[in-house]
C-alpha cells in the first residue's frame, strides 16, 4: 500500500496516528535515546506501520526521540506517545537523559562530554 | 554461550547516555550552520505541532488540509562513544515560537547564544530569555564575512551581557570554531555547577 504524494502536505491529522491521544503514558526527553533488539522489531510488525518504522530505525543504532520523530516525519507530539507505548510494551529500551541532579555525577558527564569534544 | 547471537542488541552497551547542548540565536544568524559544523549527520529537522498555543493566531481555515501549525527545530548529532551521544539543538527562530525553549533547554548542558553583529538587537530576547532561567550559557558572536568587526567588548557593552557570561567570536561555518564554542559551554557549566556546589545550594538544570 503506497500513499499518495501530497504536495498540500500530510492530510491525516496529526493525533489520527495515536488515536486522538495527545499525552504520552510516560514523559521521555527529546534527546533521550531508543534501542530495539531484532526480536522486538519481529514483534512491531504487528503493532502498526508507524511504530513498525520506529522499530527498524532502532535496531542498527539507538536513536533520540528527536531523531526517530524526524526520520518518520510524525510531529515530536506524535512520536513521544508511540514511543512511550513501545517503551511500555517492551519493543523498545530507553535510554537515560543525562542526569539533571547529583554533582559528582553532573560532573562526570560534563567531563565526558568535554573529553568528546575535545577529540573532535 | 548464547548472547553472542544476531540480536544486534546484545552488542549494546548496557546503559546509553544522552546529553544536549541548545544552540539559540534569532531567525538566520547561523544556528543550523553552526550544527551542521560539528554533527555527523545532516541536521535534520523535527516538528512540534501547534495546538493551543496557535488558536487565536493562526487561522487554520484559510489553509486548506492544513489543520495546524508547525514549529521546526533543527538538531545534529556527535556520537562521543558507544554509550555517549551528544545532540545539538537549534531553537526555533521566531519569537511567538518560544513556548518550545522550555522544553528544549530542560535537562540541558548548556546553551550558546549566537549573534550577528549585523543585527545585534535580534539577539536582546535570547539573552533575556537566558537571564531569567537557570542554565549556563555563553554569547558566540558569529562573524560574518560582511558584518562590521567589533572587538568583544563592545558588544559585550551593546548587549549589556553579564560579566560572567563568557563571550568569544566563532564563524559558524568552521569546525574548529564551533568546537571552541562547544568547549566553552561546557567549561562554562563545569565552573557554574563547582561554584554552585562550593556556596552549597546546587540546584537542578533547566
Amino acid at each position: 500500500m503506497t500513499e499518495p504524494h501530497d504536495p498540500r502536505g500530510n492530510l491525516v491529522r496529526p493525533y489520527a496516528v495515536t488515536r486522538g491521544r495527545t499525552e504520552p503514558i510516560r514523559d521521555i526527553p527529546i534527546e533521550a535515546v531508543l534501542v530495539a533488539g531484532s526480536a522486538a522489531v519481529q514483534e512491531a510488525r504487528f503493532a502498526g506501520h508507524d511504530k513498525y518504522r520506529i522499530a527498524l530505525l532502532c535496531e542498527p543504532k539507538a536513536q533520540s526521540l528527536a531523531e526517530l520523530a524526524a526520520l518518520t516525519r510524525l510531529p515530536l507530539g506524535v512520536a513521544r506517545v508511540l514511543v512511550a507505548d513501545m517503551v511500555a510494551d517492551g519493543l523498545l529500551t530507553l535510554h537515560s537523559a543525562a542526569p539533571r541532579t547529583g554533582f559528582s555525577e553532573r560532573m562526570d558527564l560534563l567531563g565526558r562530554v568535554l573529553g568528546g569534544l575535545r577529540k573532535l | 554461550m548464547d548472547f553472542a547471537s544476531s540480536d544486534r542488541a546484545a552488542t549494546q552497551p548496557t546503559e546509553i547516555t544522552s546529553a544536549k547542548i541548545v544552540i539559540a540565536g534569532g531567525f538566520g544568524v547561523g544556528k543550523t550552520t553552526l550544527v551542521g559544523a560539528v554533527s555527523e549527520i545532516e541536521p535534520l529537522t523535527t516538528e512540534a505541532v501547534m495546538t493551543s498555543a496557535g488558536a487565536g493566531i493562526d487561522d487554520a481555515s484559510k489553509v486548506p488540509g492544513k489543520a495546524t501549525t508547525t514549529v521546526a527545530m533543527d538538531f545534529g548529532r556527535i556520537t562521543m562513544a558507544d554509550d555517549l551521544i551528544l545532540y545539538l539543538f537549534g531553537t526555533p527562530g521566531q519569537t511567538r515560537f518560544w513556548f518550545m525553549w522550555d522544553e528544549l533547554i530542560r535537562g540541558a548542558v548548556g546553551a550558546a547564544v549566537l549573534v550577528d553583529t549585523r543585527r545585534l538587537t535580534d539577539a536582546f530576547a535570547p539573552l533575556d530569555y537566558f537571564e531569567n532561567r537557570h542554565l549556563p550559557y555563553l554569547v558566540a558572536v558569529n562573524c560574518f564575512d560582511d558584518a562590521p568587526r567589533y572587538e568583544p567588548e563592545e558588544v559585550r557593552e551593546a548587549l549589556a551581557i553579564p560579566a560572567h557570561v563568557p563571550l568569544l567570536m566563532c564563524d559558524a561555518r568552521h569546525r574548529d570554531s564551533v568546537k571552541a564554542v562547544l568547549i566553552g559551554v561546557v567549561e562554562h557549566a563545569m565552573a557554574t555547577l563547582v561554584a554552585e556546589h562550593e556556596k552549597g545550594h546546587p540546584a537542578p538544570v533547566g
